[in-house]
């Protein structure tokens, strides 16, 4: 094999090879999906029992952010802004696209490594440096950025030294995933094995080129508005900050003349697109291993394919659906709440077709096709609970409570987060060779399933009664939140508890990549695309001769064929 | 096991469906990115004027006459630009190192006068902290700096050691100055606008 040539450190580490630039994706992206959950689960003690010092861990956060162990307010707010940018930005979709995308697109493709290996490898860099940035900021003096991971001007221009930081850390990651979905749309355009048109594509690999047209296009806004919020902390300029602004009593010494409002259409500009950024790779992930559990073809795959094209499209015009409170007017709330709501379609189609696809199949419930229809209900759940927020009136009410955290949760916790945990079980046997452990699998998944709907669920009761979302003590102050603060001890309870049966997953993982014998099978699951048709672990190169296509991404059960499956690569 | 072939495709030639090559390919989406970080910094000037009680004429506070030399400069280094783009695939070397030549020279002219009209706004006293107009000029222009010193470090390296490839791999070399020269005319262009929305307009 040509890589035993080379060192461990061109091998591993300043691998420009796909495969080990999408697991040192992964495998990062893991540490920070971790880390961010743990600045949660510091939060939920705040919330349910308010001004009491955490046990055990409060004595290691320092005095300057939690004296005697209890959590102080502005510690509270870095948590909450630091939770948000670290599960999105350096979790969930580095997971979602740095690593399933990295790995999975060549070999779905046919093709030996991505268009630009070195950009590539670069993208993987870059974000590192991006993640540590954000890391790092916590230890700057007046702690990391605590305005929110939406960074709302006033407050975050005149926040603490974090929020320049936070700044720096975002160009980098803004940076990283320019140069990735340049290479990822370069790569499905250009290296498409031979026969494999477009119509043939797996489902993941749409889902993943819709993804990357958004983050190539809707990431460089928020990346001029970050430019701009620079300009407003380091060289005192004024874009988002009004005249007459007045902090602690004292006038603010700057020119005036900007507009917060500016801040907040280049970020929801971004911001939304990024939600389908997160939505859709999760799509196609769950698409892939629930087709190869029923063991009978798509229902819909076109309809599908028009409809992610169609989602990815709408998604740019929806951004303003963040921003009904802000006082921009009735005319063009309006505009909004009618793109609102017909983007809902194409996500409902999707998700129509995929629970009509289990109509007559013979399915395997394994581990991963557990997590994977366990993402349709969530998904669906967090999807229904965003129409009423979409409608302009409506979200006056429910605006910023406990309400909205229960909606996007729903579609990034047990959504999107069930479908990387579906895919890493899916393919773990290709990148690994090893299978992971059934009955462990079992172990993290029912009780992930209960946990995550105990946290959320009751989210929604309190946001109804609208408890704010962003108040240290959970609203312990306001009348209309006594009915419902008695939640917040079962919430937290929950997330703890979640906490605990995440280490069935994490001593699967390690374990079964230690066991020695190796599942010698290149297709363990009986699988149709083109990874399967690689050596198991794949080599540098992919395949062992370049594959040709003949025939669509699921073909299961076909009449008349010997077996329930027919390879793409099958004449 | 045998040896994988790890070659990628289309590195050279271009694919027969899409008519290009991978880098190509990689170029254009890169400007289409870029058509978008300097949309959303256009929409702020657009948003921030509109909101504004009071906007300073661009010719009050801004040089007509530099920002229209700075114009001309820009424009003939695209020219140029062209030039050895078409000299480089006719493998015409000595002409395409004469015009890539000139295309770092124009661009050092560019920054020059760009760094002089710096100067003077800051002898005045007039920072990006001034007011709102002064802020929007100075963080386009900026931008739009750092893009004609990232394309000039480019270019010299073509120029200079980079251009060993003209004789090894001319046709992977002549791709390689096509698709600079495409970022080159993005960047021109983009100064054409930043000159009528901010000096004219």
């Amino acid at each position: 094999m040509i890589l035993q040539g080379r060192s461990f450190l061109r091998r591993c580490i300043f691998s420009t090879d796909h495969k080990v630039v999408g697991i040192q994706y992964g495998i990062t992206a893991l540490f920070f999906l971790l880390f961010g959950f743990c600045l949660m689960l510091l939060m939920r003690w705040q919330l349910a029992y308010p001004g009491t010092p955490i046990p055990w861990i409060g004595q290691w956060l320092g005095e300057n952010r939690a004296p005697g162990g209890v959590v102080l307010p502005e510690f509270y707010n870095e948590l909450g802004a630091m939770h948000g940018t670290i599960m999105v930005f350096l979790g969930v979709v580095p997971l979602l696209v740095g690593a399933f995308g990295n790995y999975l697109i060549p070999l779905q493709i046919g093709a030996p490594d991505m268009a630009f290996p070195k950009l590539n490898m670069a993208s993987y860099w870059t974000y590192l440096l991006g993640g540590l940035t954000m890391l790092v900021s916590f230890f700057v003096p007046g702690g990391a950025a605590n305005s929110g991971c939406t960074a709302y001007p006033p407050l975050a221009d005149i926040a603490t030294a974090g929020q320049t930081v936070w700044l720096l850390g975002m160009v980098c990651i803004i940076t990283s995933s320019l140069l990735g979905s340049i290479n990822f749309i370069t790569t499905i355009f250009q290296l498409r094995a031979e026969g494999l048109t477009f119509m043939r594509l797996p489902f993941f690999v749409w889902a993943q080129l819709i993804t990357s047209f958004l983050l190539l296009l809707a990431f460089p806004p928020l990346e001029a508005a970050g430019i701009l919020q620079l300009f407003d902390r380091v060289a005192a300029t004024s874009f988002f900050l009004p005249s007459g602004l007045v902090v602690s009593g004292e006038p603010l010494k700057v020119s005036g003349g900007g507009s917060a409002l500016l801040w907040q259409h280049l970020f929801w500009f971004l911001g939304h697109p990024e939600v389908y950024v997160i939505l859709l790779p999760s799509m196609g992930i769950v698409t892939e291993i629930i087709v190869n559990n029923i063991r009978r073809p798509l229902y819909g795959y076109r309809t599908m394919v028009y409809s992610v094209i169609f989602l990815g499209l709408m998604s740019f015009i929806v951004w303003a659906h963040h921003m009904y409170l802000t006082g921009m007017g009735t005319a063009l709330s309006a505009f909004f709440q009618t793109t609102t709501m017909i983007i809902s379609i194409p996500s409902v189609v999707i998700l129509s077709c995929l629970f009509l696809s289990l109509w007559g199949g013979s399915i395997r419930f394994n581990t991963p096709m557990l997590f994977a229809l366990s993402f349709l209900p969530m998904f669906g759940i967090g999807g229904l609970t965003g129409l009423p927020l979409g409608v302009a009136t409506v979200d006056i009410h429910l605006h910023d409570t406990y309400y909205v955290i229960g909606h996007f949760h729903y579609i990034v916790a047990p959504g999107t987060i069930f479908a990387i945990f579906a895919g890493i079980y899916y393919w773990f046997p290709k990148v690994t060779g090893k299978r992971m452990n059934e009955n462990l699998g079992q172990l993290h998944f029912w009780p992930s399933l209960f946990l995550m709907n105990g946290i959320f669920m009751p989210m929604f009761i309190q946001g109804l009664a609208g408890v704010s979302r962003r108040l240290y003590d959970g609203g312990a102050q306001y009348a209309h939140a006594q009915g419902v603060l008695h939640l917040n001890v079962g919430i937290s309870m929950c997330a703890w508890l979640l906490a605990l049966f995440q280490i069935p997953f994490i001593v699967n993982l390690i374990w079964s990549m230690a066991k020695k014998e190796k599942a010698a099978l290149d297709n363990p699951w009986e699988a149709t695309t083109l990874e399967w048709a690689a050596p198991t672990p794949p080599p540098h190169g992919n395949f062992r001769e370049i594959p040709k296509v003949y025939r669509g991404p699921y073909e299961y059960s076909v009449p008349g064929a010997a077996k329930d499956f027919t390879p793409q690569s099958e004449a | 096991m045998s040896v994988m072939n790890t070659a990628i495709p289309y590195t050279v030639e271009a694919r027969p469906e899409t008519g290009l090559y991978n880098a190509k390919l990689g170029m254009w989406l890169f400007l289409a990115s870029e058509v978008m970080l300097f949309g959303g910094l256009f929409s702020a000037y657009v948003f921030l004027r509109m909101a504004a009680a009071h906007w300073p004429a661009g010719s009050s506070i801004l040089s007509i006459p530099l920002g229209a030399v700075n114009t001309v400069v820009l424009i003939t280094s695209s020219i140029t630009m062209s030039l050895a783009s078409a000299a480089v695939k006719e493998r015409k070397f000595d002409q395409f190192k004469v015009n890539l030549g000139l295309t770092i020279l124009l661009a050092l002219v560019f920054l020059s006068v760009k760094s002089f009209e710096y100067g003077m706004k800051f002898s005045h006293h007039m920072y990006p902290k001034t007011n709102t107009f002064l802020a929007i000029y100075f963080a386009l222009t900026g931008v739009h700096v750092l893009h004609v010193l990232g394309g000039l470090v480019v270019n010299a390296y073509f120029w200079g050691p980079g251009s060993r490839m003209g004789q090894a791999d001319p046709q992977r070399f002549a791709n390689r100055i096509e698709i600079a020269g495409l970022y080159w005319n993005f960047v021109d262009v983009v100064w054409i606008l930043l000159f009528v929305t901010l000096y004219l307009l």
